[in-house]
């Protein structure tokens, strides 16, 4: 990852850290200054699915040219994206025990979003389970590709069919109420950017770190 | 007569308007918001600490990005410069 990309991040992340709890917000019932959760919550779920779709396109590229550097990308951007979800999950959580009513509501994209994360986490018990290691690659580099399928309706189109009490779901896309305020969304999509951008520099080390014991490993054997 | 008569239907229709208008009114109790925290300037030392943590672990990313180039450069010195996977 370049160097202007990391700056940015932080820059980006400060910048919603400040602004995200000092500029004015829609005085809302119900959420009240939980609304800031936005800035927060939200950029974990979208950096979580930009790290994924890095990954995805990593794995075609494996499919398409064999290499261990594209399955190094590959499972570390799932690895960093897990996480990303796993953060994203326990926000909304607290987040919805304190406007929903309770932790876990059994709303549509939230039980979309423990799917997914069950999807992901079954792309690691697949490489745990295959000893050759280009079998290994191959072989998870095509469930990664049926996991993002499935991530996809699970997250952006079954919430929108039925009721969610997720924002801008249940029929409706789009932000709706958050939408009418264009000085959040001043914040929000820095912050999105923001926390993508850190998602994917962390996913980087953990590449890089992968490439140094390939390397490692090469050298004993020869 | 007249005039008192039509004096009257206004007052009856002001009457029925701030009937109509009563939830409306009721209604626009404000919403609480932080607005003590705020005005107290405590908020800043929230945003103060947040900082502080950020910048912390940001801190630590950049010395283990530091330290995988280390290892990066002194694996790449061992193999020779064409040692890319």
């Amino acid at each position: 990852m370049k160097t202007w990309a990391k700056i940015l991040s932080v820059v980006l992340l400060v910048y919603t850290i400040v602004a995200g709890f000092l500029f004015d917000v829609p005085r809302l019932n119900i959420v009240n200054e939980s609304i800031r959760s936005l800035y927060f919550h939200v950029p974990m779920w979208f950096g979580m699915i930009a790290l994924f779709t890095v990954s995805l396109g990593y794995s075609i590229l494996y499919l398409n040219k064999p290499s261990l550097k594209f399955d190094a990308y590959a499972v570390e951007f799932v690895h960093t994206g897990i996480v990303l979800n796993l953060l994203g999950l326990t926000t909304g959580m607290i987040w919805a025990n304190y406007t929903w009513g309770s932790p876990w509501h059994g709303d549509p994209k939230q039980n979309g979003a423990a799917i997914s994360l069950l999807i992901y986490l079954a792309y690691f018990v697949l490489r745990g389970s295959i000893d050759n290691e280009d079998q290994k690659a191959r072989l998870s580099a095509v469930y990664n590709i049926f996991a993002y399928a499935a991530m996809v309706p699970l997250l952006f189109i079954i919430p929108r069919m039925t009721s969610s009490m997720h924002p801008g779901n249940g029929g409706n896309p789009g932000f709706n109420m958050y939408d009418l305020d264009s000085q959040m969304r001043l914040v929000f999509y820095p912050a999105v950017i923001g926390w993508g951008l850190l998602g994917a520099w962390i996913a980087t080390l953990r590449v890089r770190i992968r490439l140094i014991n390939e390397k490692l490993s090469n050298l004993e054997h020869d | 007569m007249k005039n008192f008569q039509i004096l009257n239907m206004t007052r009856i229709i002001r009457l029925v308007m701030a009937i109509l208008m009563l939830p409306l009114i009721l209604n626009a109790q404000p919403v609480e918001m932080a607005d003590t925290m705020r005005s107290e300037g405590k908020i800043y030392v929230v945003v103060a600490i947040l900082l502080l943590i950020f910048a912390g672990l940001i801190a630590y990313l950049v010395m283990l990005d530091r330290k995988i180039t280390k290892i990066e450069k002194r694996l790449s010195d061992e193999r020779g410069p064409d040692a890319d996977l």
